[in-house]
């Protein structure tokens, strides 16, 4: 075994740190499109909207049964052969598009599932007083589903993170796009990797620690 | 002020209100008793269309509602025209309790938030919990969310209120509070109906007393009268075992 080259690691970090704020960017976006677009799903199957339901089943299906890089191959690749005016759309819209669909689905259903979870008692008080479904949703149903589902979403925003690493498959030099640009000029590869396997494990185990602590602030809020 | 026609619930093909009819005049205070499983929780939902009857009609003010043709606004009237108070409270979990009162005016009637406040504020001090206005439902007793249940019914200003058995989810020592709060809110001759168990509330409180069996009105009267000279022999060995 040969001694790890240390000097090119700590010259490494600060370079790659560089690309830190895309790769967060990146999963923000996307986190945040997915959250909303999942709650759109849950509600919609929730409350069984004719055919929007199947459509919304067989879109979670489809992005839950299939990879990641699968899609994001055919939103970057494919559909451009199909629709022209997507040719203009590049790596970074193309990845934050997939990984928003792929996890909305993924999300839609832990949302789904703790609306489902709220107290049948919640509903009924709620249409009882005359407000619409969609009032009930907003104002009483999701609030209450969103403290239950907080610590999965979280998880999935994790994922995400990690997620955004494919992205250098589109040709964007994102985290691991910049160490992979790297360790092909200086041929250490794992002195590269670890430093960037670190960085991700940093900001996971930092999130993970937020985590914990919105758990304990909504089990405290509201206690039931 | 209220007339209900004909009214029939059907759960998997058994009849649970097999044609209910019945007048309720404004102002009037309506006990209904009767053992378990006849219908009375029922005959309240459909009231407020948490269930859908299969058949029958509401008449409001002379106009006529088919219960199985009601439109979405129609459904809405009438929800806003009754205040349904559960027997286990039903208080929305992440709103407190000046929330909980507040919420449909502000959601549903579409009133400032500040004068919805003012209002809760109002009801919660009428019903002696000002100060816990900013508790949430998990933090306050069975018989301190039942009071708070009652004020949010109270701050619709519906013309009718529903309550069906609202302490008999309570631990006893809980009991005397949520009736006599019932009781001031009786006298003040909010028209309502009440489905009780506690029977020396329910004659003091109420002016009409139904007796309901099978998911029909057996018998109806005064309570003086159904308490004491039930006509009806299923009345009379009701009342043999709960008094
Ligand atoms: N959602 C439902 N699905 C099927 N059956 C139901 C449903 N709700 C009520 N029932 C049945 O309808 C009948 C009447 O129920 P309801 O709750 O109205 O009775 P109740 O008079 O309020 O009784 P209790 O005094 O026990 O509250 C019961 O036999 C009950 O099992
Ligand atoms: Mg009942």
């Amino acid at each position: 075994m040969r001694a790890l080259d240390l000097d090119y690691m700590l010259g490494l970090l600060p370079i790659l740190l560089k690309y830190l704020p895309l790769t967060l960017g990146m999963a923000s976006v996307s986190m945040i499109l997915a959250l909303l677009l999942a709650s759109l799903f849950a509600i919609i199957r929730v409350v069984r909207l004719p055919v929007l339901d199947a459509a919304t089943r067989v879109f979670i299906s489809f992005f839950r049964g299939t990879p990641l890089l699968v899609q994001l191959f055919l939103f970057y690749y494919g559909l451009p052969q199909l629709f022209s005016f997507l040719t203009a759309i590049d790596g970074i819209s193309a990845a934050i598009i997939g990984l928003t669909l792929h996890f909305s689905a993924y999300m839609a259903e832990s949302i789904r599932a703790a609306i489902l979870g709220v107290d049948r008692s919640q509903w009924e008080a709620a249409k009882s007083i005359g407000m619409s479904t969609g009032q009930m949703m907003r104002r009483i149903l999701l609030p209450q589903a969103a403290r239950v589902a907080a610590p999965t979403l979280i998880n999935y925003f994790i994922d995400i993170i990690k997620s955004t690493s494919l992205a250098f498959t589109l040709g964007v030099t994102e985290l691991m796009g910049a160490a992979q640009k790297e360790a092909a000029g200086s041929f250490l590869y794992f002195e590269t990797f670890i430093v960037v396997a670190v960085i991700y494990w940093a900001v996971v185990e930092s999130l993970a620690f937020v985590q914990t602590q919105i758990e304990n602030r909504l089990s405290k809020a509201v206690n039931r | 002020m209220i007339q209900i026609r004909g009214l029939t619930k059907i759960y998997d093909g058994v009849p649970v209100l097999s044609g209910i009819d019945l007048d309720i005049k404004k102002g009037e205070r309506i006990a209904i008793i009767g053992p378990s499983g006849t219908g009375k929780s029922t005959l309240l939902r459909c009231l407020n269309f948490l269930e859908t009857p299969e058949q029958g009609e509401y008449v409001l003010d002379g106009k006529s509602i088919d219960v199985q043709k009601a439109k979405a606004s129609q459904i809405k009237e009438m929800r806003l025209r009754t205040a349904f108070v559960f027997q286990n409270y039903a208080l929305f979990a992440n709103k407190t309790a000046r929330e909980n009162i507040a919420e449909g005016l502000i959601t549903v009637r579409g009133e400032a938030k500040e004068t919805a406040f003012e209002r809760a504020d109002e009801i919660l001090r009428d019903i002696g919990l000002a100060d816990k206005a900013d508790a949430y439902p998990a933090s306050l007793s069975g018989g301190q969310q039942q009071r708070v249940g009652i004020g949010r019914a109270m701050a619709n200003n519906s013309e009718l209120m529903l309550v069906d058995e609202p302490t008999s989810a309570l631990d006893p020592e809980w009991v005397d509070e949520v009736l006599q709060l019932l009781t001031r809110v009786a006298q003040a001759r909010q028209t309502m109906l009440i489905v009780t168990h506690e029977m020396a509330f329910a004659k003091e409180i109420a002016d009409r007393v139904l007796f309901m069996e099978g998911g029909r009105i057996v018998e109806q009267g005064p309570p003086e009268k159904i308490f004491t000279s039930p006509d009806d022999l299923r009345t009379r060995s009701f009342l043999r075992k709960v008094l």
